[in-house]
């Protein structure tokens, strides 16, 4: 990448804001979907305190976590129309797939919470929760795999993906679905998310048994987590041969994959030693890491293979006018979330929730 | 069915679900939060018991209506790519500040419902305020945006692009006061009649909390029924607006047919061919006389345009005839309530708890607010017909190129229903377990009984 081309602009800026709460929506979101998979796997003796814990946990920022997704998606209509509107056309299938597992997951835990505590009532809630919490983060996985790797170019970019005589499954299907790389992001976003959430849970859970398998957990799915992000490499490489270039160009990406593979580290070791508060950290700093690491395989592309940031942004009063409401928001939002966590996350007080 | 219409239907499939949401998420905070000071005034356990289940019925709505608000942000780039491409830059600001707003409800109702032993009584009565006020802020900012489809500005079409964007000039377009105001309105006349009328049935079935329900029925009609009477007033702003932008929408809504002086078409079902009203009373005059003081007054109908820029007539007409009818109602409902209420402080009468016919007419009116705001966003939405942006941009060329959008159509609308469904057993649930009927114990699910003046002493966790 030469120099010319870093220099930040508007949209550059609009563009980095979106992955900052993208990488909110992974952290917190993406944990809350990593609580419903570890719901569906609950196992054992303790399987009711597991699911119990998780809920706490979950329960009362559950709803603000997920406006993260709201904020990038109107980040992405108001700035960068162009884009959102060919996304929305060509992943037409996957989105409302995803929609349906948010909305079955976002509604199943809320009814769960409310509804009687009945084990049978219970249980098919507490199903509904799990399946859409695994089956959403593959979709968001399949999404960004196919935006990623170039397959759904902005038309007339690449000639043959709006000619004439191509068929539904062509068009609509096939450039998310069929490419084995795209499946492997869905499977790291998947693995991710199960990981964050075991490693949050360490730190929540009070009592040493429910501690431990958490810890055991969070092991296993780093471990899940790292052969996950090798296969989504090795794919790329054959596979996606955009993302490959951008993973693998300059030292900046190298740089990146340093510090995710030291936070990484970091991050069995502490679990190994049970140092949770470190892990936490780890886990979120090689979450985002991998988050910018994708981000910057891009730059300065929002739509690969060749729909620049600069070229498909909003005019410019635009930008200006967002970035000030953002600007204003973020003053309200900022303490409010500091407000939020020390609330309920100071040692973990009983949850007055009656 | 074709692609349009299965687009057209899923949006108003999904839009009709969600007002429902939003609104109660307009209205729910303003009753819990006037509940919560009205404990921290006198510290009567009912009041605080009172904000505790209203919070709860809340957090169960809210969050359906923040996953289905979710699905519209999608919805609108899903359904219509075109107009996102073109709008998305005009009118992003208010999603913008809407998404902020929407984040501070969620994060303050968050510390609401969980945070009741963690924080002081003030700094929750704060929280639950907070809640309120960007409740009524979201719904707004998104009201405006609305509002831009009918009154489109703040841009230039050149050659077919959009260029000298004006964002500001967009969000605070000529519709948008009226919109807001009535919108507003209704949230709180919607929400404020149908809890009344929950608890208007329990007073009148009998039920061992008495002090509860009426302690719930004042509130709900406190914030409903000021907000019913002023709606006619609203309405009258909004019908003027109309007429004077959009004089298609107003003469399909009225059932104003052929240009020249207009009478006020009540009932009728106009044909869309002969632009003839069948089975309609007419009073002659009448609509002229309300818009321009003048029973002779030329009033533009909906002649005046070729048929492919009318909004389907029939529909039209009937929604907006629903509307009023049941604002009507709920505004002389409003009326009776203030008569009695001012008559029994004069020492005549019943109080009105006890009055079993007034408890008919407010369980009676119960849905009338929602039946109205569905009919209303009908009259807005169809009457902007065939436009997606008044005089702009069709709808026709505005919708996804993907073939085939009647199967996301039928699956959200299953969606959907299996989540009306569930949600109606949940309330249905939990309103029971505030002792509608005697025999349903209360505390069910180990929570704290209705405290009631017959039992002195009890106290309520939370304080």
């Amino acid at each position: 990448m030469n120099s010319a081309e870093l220099t930040w602009t508007l949209p550059h800026a609009v563009a980095g804001v979106m992955v900052l709460s993208l990488n909110a929506y992974v952290l917190l979101g993406g944990a809350d979907f990593g609580g419903g998979v570890w719901d569906l796997l609950a196992r054992g003796r303790q399987r009711d305190e597991q699911r119990a814990l998780i809920a706490e946990a979950i329960g009362p920022i559950w709803e603000a976590n997920h406006v993260w997704l709201i904020l990038v998606v109107v980040l992405l209509f108001t700035c960068f129309p162009r884009a959102y509107a060919h996304l929305a056309t060509a992943l037409h299938v996957p989105i409302t797939l995803m929609l349906i597992g948010i909305v079955l997951r976002g509604s199943a835990f809320t009814f769960r919470t409310y509804d009687s505590t009945r084990d049978s009532v219970q249980r098919r809630w507490g199903r509904i929760f799990s399946v859409a919490s695994v089956a959403t983060p593959v979709l968001l996985g399949l999404c960004v795999g196919a935006v990623a790797s170039g397959r759904v170019p902005l038309s007339g970019s690449v000639p043959g993906l709006n000619a004439p005589g191509l068929t539904f499954v062509d068009r609509f299907i096939t450039p998310w679905a069929a490419s084995p790389f795209g499946w492997a992001v869905g499977g790291l976003a998947l693995a991710l998310f199960a990981f964050l959430a075991a490693t949050y849970l360490t730190v929540e859970a009070q009592e040493s048994s429910l501690r431990e398998t958490f810890r055991r957990r969070a092991l296993q799915t780093q471990m899940a987590l790292l052969v996950s992000a090798a296969l989504t490499i090795v794919l790329a490489a054959r596979d996606a041969p955009l993302v490959f270039e951008g993973l693998t160009r300059g030292s900046v990406a190298l740089g990146m994959h340093a510090v995710t593979a030291v936070a990484a580290v970091t991050s069995i070791v502490a679990l190994s030693r049970r140092a949770y508060a470190t892990a936490r950290l780890a886990a979120a700093a090689q979450a985002s890491f991998i988050l910018w690491g994708w981000a910057w395989s891009q730059f300065p592309v929002l739509l690969p293979p060749d729909g620049s940031i600069t070229a498909l942004a909003a005019p410019r009063v635009t930008l200006t006018l967002v970035l000030s409401v953002l600007a204003v928001g973020t003053l309200i939002l900022l303490p409010s979330f500091v407000y939020l966590f020390r609330v309920f996350k100071r040692g973990n007080t009983a949850f007055g929730h009656d | 069915m074709s692609d349009l219409f299965a687009a057209r239907s899923q949006m108003a499939v999904s839009l009709a679900f969600h007002i429902i949401f939003a609104v109660v998420g307009i209205g729910m905070p303003a009753l819990m939060v006037i509940a919560e000071g009205r404990w921290l005034r006198s510290q009567d356990p009912v009041m605080l018991e009172l904000a505790k289940r209203w919070a709860k019925g809340t957090a169960i709505l809210f969050a359906v209506g923040a996953v289905s608000g979710t699905v519209l942000s999608f919805e609108l780039g899903l359904l219509w790519p075109t107009f996102m491409e073109h709008a998305g830059a005009i009118i992003g600001m208010p999603f913008s500040l809407e998404g902020f707003a929407f984040f501070t409800e969620a994060i303050f109702l968050g510390i609401y419902l969980y945070a009741w032993k963690l924080i002081s009584p003030r700094a929750h009565f704060a929280a639950g305020l907070v809640v309120a006020v960007s409740g009524a802020l979201s719904g707004a900012f998104v009201v405006c945006a609305n509002a831009w489809m009918n009154a489109p500005t703040g841009f230039r079409l050149v050659d077919g692009r959009v260029t000298d964007i004006d964002p500001i000039a967009a969000m605070f377009n000529a519709a948008a006061p009226t919109e807001v105001l009535h919108m507003t309105l209704a949230a709180f006349a919607a929400t404020g009649f149908a809890v009344a009328g929950v608890h208007a049935y329990a007073l009148r079935r009998g039920t061992p909390h008495r002090a509860f329900h009426r302690a719930a029925l004042q509130i709900a009609l406190a914030v409903g029924v000021p907000a019913a009477m002023l709606q006619p007033l609203s309405g009258d702003l909004s019908a003027r607006d109309v007429a004077d932008r959009q004089p298609i929408k107003l003469a399909a809504m009225e059932g104003h047919l052929k240009t020249g002086p207009a009478a006020f078409v009540i009932g009728g079902w106009p044909d869309e061919n002969t632009l003839e009203h069948r089975g309609a009373i007419e009073i002659p005059g009448a609509l002229s006389l309300l818009l321009h003081g003048d029973a002779d007054a030329i009033i533009t109908g909906v002649d005046a345009v070729p048929a492919d820029e009318r909004p389907p007539l029939a529909v039209v007409h009937i929604a907006f005839q629903v509307m009023v009818a049941c604002g009507m109602a709920m505004a002389a409902l409003g009326v009776w309530t203030l008569v009695r209420a001012w008559r029994r402080r004069r020492g005549r009468g019943v109080a009105l708890p006890d009055d079993r016919r007034f408890l008919a007419a407010v369980m009676l009116a119960s849905p009338l607010g929602f039946v109205a705001l569905e009919a209303g966003w009908t009259v807005t939405e169809v009457g902007r017909q065939p436009w997606i942006v008044q005089g702009v941009m069709r709808t026709a060329d505005a919708v996804s190129p993907m073939p085939g959008l009647v199967v996301p159509f039928i699956a959200f609308t299953l969606l959907y229903i299996g989540l009306a469904i569930t949600v109606v057993f949940l309330l249905r649930r939990q309103i029971l377990k505030t002792g509608v009927r005697g025999a349903v114990p209360v505390g069910l699910t180990g929570e704290m009984p209705i405290p009631t003046p017959a039992r002195p002493g009890r106290t309520v966790g939370g304080s």
